[in-house]
């Protein structure tokens, strides 16, 4: 009994004197008595399991109540998270992580074992997870067979050599990975917990993490609610006491409930940029974000004949006028895009693009040209269908794209706007002719858009081939510095053209002006509840 | 009368079964699985899902399954997007909180609705008549997808009398919005009903022998006026009632409030089979539950009617 009040004692201490108290100043600014956090969820959370869930927004509550080895810094670097260090082998196949001195929320202190433990579990096909293929992605030793089923677990390459030191043993040197392991599929879980608890463990009062928070409450379609882990090795530099997530589906009900007062952070939707950043400038913000907005062209025996023609390719890609796209109909600070790979993607240089240069009118005119090389004109109208998936802003950008068809080279184009997953079926099966489609990055890294492009990738929706490319992307995993070979490859897919790049994200947020330390520059866009805090205003 | 009941629940049964097969087969036939994302995943990854799902089996042996774990262990598997919870959970948690803003919606638009709808009638072509009228119409135009955003920006925004959404466990501030949101449209189109019955009623010749032997109005419309009024109001409300408390999406979008109606839309979206079925027979139970007691409230209300 005494030792029980002891240790009720020692925790009410350790909560009620948090590292900064409420009249501390952080960066010459008052913090403010009020340290919780609120933002708007789009959607209810596809699991509380960091190997299961697929989603978004379950990262951001992962970045939360979960640490993986490393973390993410305010600007997009990596900062030991778990790992208090780790050692790279000269032939770079071999990163040895040594662990810091933690605990797992219910006490228990966080292993070598555990990660070993999650990594497995991860690649299991028993749980099936669907981000099992990052572990292969990752390039880990034997992933590809473990989560096939035809090698044992223990097979995988990770391995505990003692309770604070992991190893990771990859098939081919990955000059990113450590800059991988932020994701959230990569965190650990208790391996205590779940081998007791098995599916279970996950259900409200089970939940067992290593992070800075601890999910307090949690109400499906409703709302999400984590506060400060007194156990957590840096709680100490914790400031937020406790982040709300509301999940609110309609992003302009969301912006009501912003300016009410209700959420301190939500999307601006769309269209709406210039008249927030007009009322609003100090809470209004547009930053480059990962995420890369293309039409697909179907080159494959499936497409329509046109499109095998590169000349037809180049006219399309040329003539559509990028600029009405992110002035007229996004406004949100989008950028024209000439080049798949998102521009402020880490340690990638853009290949010097001719046509990116020319005005549009040349543009137009060297469309016209090729166009007419490859024998479409007036007799000869190039029919095509743009298929799109349900959505406003899609619709209204393969509108503007057919215009510009029609008017510029005189093409007759159809319309298809589809359900979700009937446009997804139909661009795997390749049945369509030009598809929307918008990949976001994994990682800060260029790999992660061209990746999809190689010829064995279940991603190339176009069937685009080049033996050139994917000897230039097989070579840039062994590189020490594969920029160069980056802008080669990219390079080519601007010679082949198998897709039209519309344009590249930007994340447009409205977050209240005393919320300080959300992460504008991380391209990624990974924020965590801990680096951040209120002020005084 | 109890020999009709157990009829009606004998064609119940395999009025149930129809609905699950067919639902499982058109299911089925739309294009995409719960596991096309937008990642595409290796093979080998969807294999491993759908062994651990059972979607590896044959349609016929799936159906014949699902029947099975439905009718005998009530039991309707899990959900393939929400994967850490099951249906009977989502259901469990959900349907009483659409059960609740549901009921009480109904409950103020029955109220309101017949109350408006006998007042107008009572005094046709009176200002009172007018504005009921005029109310109806307002309320049908203005469907509860442009209400709820115009309740929240009125009495969030501005005035700041009631939260925007959430639930709270369902306390009598977050229950405003929802309700008035709900419960508007359904009340408008219960008045003009209960308006235009109750009208033809007053010029039936029951009601005319009732006013020429001298009985007081109060009485002619207590007594004799309101059972026959409300006879195709009750058929109205029999399926209302269901769809109310069934939820609705739009009151679960714009108010947050956890309810099943998103839950059930998004299924349909994620190709979420199970959940998509469970609330398919939940909803179909209940249709066909209230239509039952619909046909019984009939053969109280009017003794002609005799089954």
């Amino acid at each position: 009994m005494k030792t029980k009040l002891f240790l009720s004692a020692a925790i009410g201490i350790a909560i009620s004197t948090p590292g900064f108290a409420a009249d501390k100043m952080m960066n010459g600014m008052k913090l403010s008595d009020n340290q919780v956090f609120t933002y708007r969820l789009l959607d209810d959370l596809q699991s509380l399991d960091p190997h299961i869930s697929t989603d978004v927004n379950g990262a951001e509550v992962f970045r939360d109540i979960f640490e993986g080895l490393v973390n993410d810094d305010p600007q997009g670097g990596q900062i030991p998270g778990s790992a208090e260090s780790w050692t790279v082998s000269d032939d770079k196949l071999t990163y040895t992580f040594t662990l810091r001195d933690t605990k797992w929320s219910n006490g228990d202190p966080v292993t070598a074992q555990d990660f070993v433990f999650a990594w497995r579990r991860l690649s299991n096909p028993e749980i099936a997870s669907e981000y099992a293929w990052y572990m292969e992605l990752m390039s880990v030793v034997n992933a590809k067979a473990v989560i096939a089923g035809e090698k044992p677990l223990e097979d995988l390459g990770v391995k505990a050599l003692d309770s604070k030191t992991f190893q990771v043993k990859l098939e081919t040197p990955l000059p990113y990975f450590v800059s991988m392991l932020t994701h959230a599929s990569t965190f650990p879980v208790p391996q205590k917990v779940v081998e007791k608890l098995g599916a279970d463990w996950i259900k409200p009062g089970n939940l067992v993490g290593n992070g800075a928070y601890v999910l307090t409450e949690y109400e499906p379609g409703e709302k999400v609610v984590r506060e400060r882990n007194p156990l957590y090795w840096n709680n100490y530099s914790t400031i937020i006491e406790k982040t709300v997530g509301l999940i609110i589906n309609d992003e302009n009900i969301a912006l009501t409930r912003y300016l009410a007062g209700d959420v301190d952070k939500t999307l601006v939707p769309s269209g709406q940029y210039p008249r927030l950043e007009a009322e609003r400038p100090d809470e209004t913000h547009s930053n480059p974000r990962s995420c890369s907005y293309v039409y697909w062209m179907n080159m494959s025996e499936k497409g329509p004949e046109a499109l095998k023609d590169v000349r037809v390719r180049k006219a399309l890609a040329y003539s559509l006028d990028r600029r009405v796209v992110t002035e007229n109909i996004l406004q949100g600070g989008q950028y024209e895009s000439f080049n798949f790979t998102h521009q402020a993607t880490a340690n990638f240089t853009k290949p010097v693009l001719e046509w990116a240069n020319w005005t549009q009118a040349e543009r137009d005119t060297k469309a016209k040209a090729l166009l007419a090389e490859a024998g479409y004109g007036p007799d000869n109208p190039l029919k095509l269908t743009i298929s799109y998936n349900t959505d406003e802003a899609h619709k209204k950008i393969a509108i503007a794209a057919s215009q510009f068809w029609k008017q510029k080279l005189g093409a007759d184009i159809q319309l298809s706007n589809n359900e979700w997953k009937v446009h997804l079926t139909n661009m795997r099966n390749q049945d369509y002719d030009l598809a929307r489609y918008a990949w976001c990055g994994d990682y800060n890294e260029a790999s992660t858009y061209l990746d999809l492009l190689t010829s064995s990738s279940t991603f190339n929706a176009a069937k685009f081939a080049s033996d050139e490319y994917d000897r230039l992307l097989a070579e840039s995993k062994t590189q020490a510095d594969p920029a160069e070979n980056y802008t080669k490859a990219a390079q080519i897919l601007a010679d082949v053209m198998p897709i039209v790049p519309i344009y590249q994200y930007t994340s447009a947020i409205m977050v209240k002006d005393d919320v300080m330390g959300w992460p504008f520059d991380n391209l990624m866009q990974n924020w965590y509840s801990r680096d951040m805090y209120r002020v005084e205003k | 009368m109890f020999n009709f009941i157990l009829k009606r629940i004998a064609v119940a049964i395999p009025t149930l079964v129809i609905l699950i097969v067919m639902s499982f087969l058109l299911m089925y036939a739309a294009p995409g699985g719960p596991f096309t994302t937008e990642r595409a995943l290796p093979q080998v990854i969807i294999d491993n899902l759908n062994a651990k799902y059972g979607l590896d089996q044959p349609l016929y042996k799936q159906i014949w399954t699902y029947l099975i774990n439905v009718t005998v262990h009530f039991d309707f598997g899990p959900s393939y997007a929400f994967k850490d919870r099951s249906v009977n959970e989502i259901i469990a948690k959900g349907f009483p909180i659409t059960l609740k803003y549901g009921l009480i919606s109904f409950i103020v638009a029955v109220v309101f609705g017949v109350s408006l709808g006998i007042a107008a009638a009572i005094r046709q072509n009176t200002w009172l008549d007018y504005l009921a009228v005029g109310f109806s119409i307002g309320a049908q135009v203005l469907p509860n997808f442009v209400m709820a955003p115009i309740l929240v920006l009125v009495f969030s925004l501005w005035l700041g009398w009631f939260p925007g959404g959430g639930w709270e466990g369902g306390d009598i501030a977050h229950l405003v919005l929802p309700v008035v949101a709900l419960s508007t449209s359904f009340m408008a189109s219960i008045a003009r009903l209960t308006r235009s019955s109750m009208l033809e009623v007053l010029n039936a010749n029951h009601i005319r022998t009732a006013r020429a032997k001298g009985l007081p109005t109060k009485d002619i419309i207590l007594k004799h006026a309101l059972k026959p009024t409300m006879l195709p109001v009750i058929s109205y409300l029999g399926p209302t009632f269901v769809t109310m408390i069934t939820g609705s999406v739009v009151i679960d979008i714009f108010f947050s409030t956890g309810g099943i109606g998103l839950f059930f839309v998004n299924a349909a979206f994620n190709r979420d089979y199970p959940v998509m079925m469970g609330i398919t027979i939940l909803l179909g139970s209940l249709k066909i539950l209230f239509n039952l007691v619909v046909d019984i409230l009939y053969a109280w209300i009017d003794p002609k009617i005799r089954y």
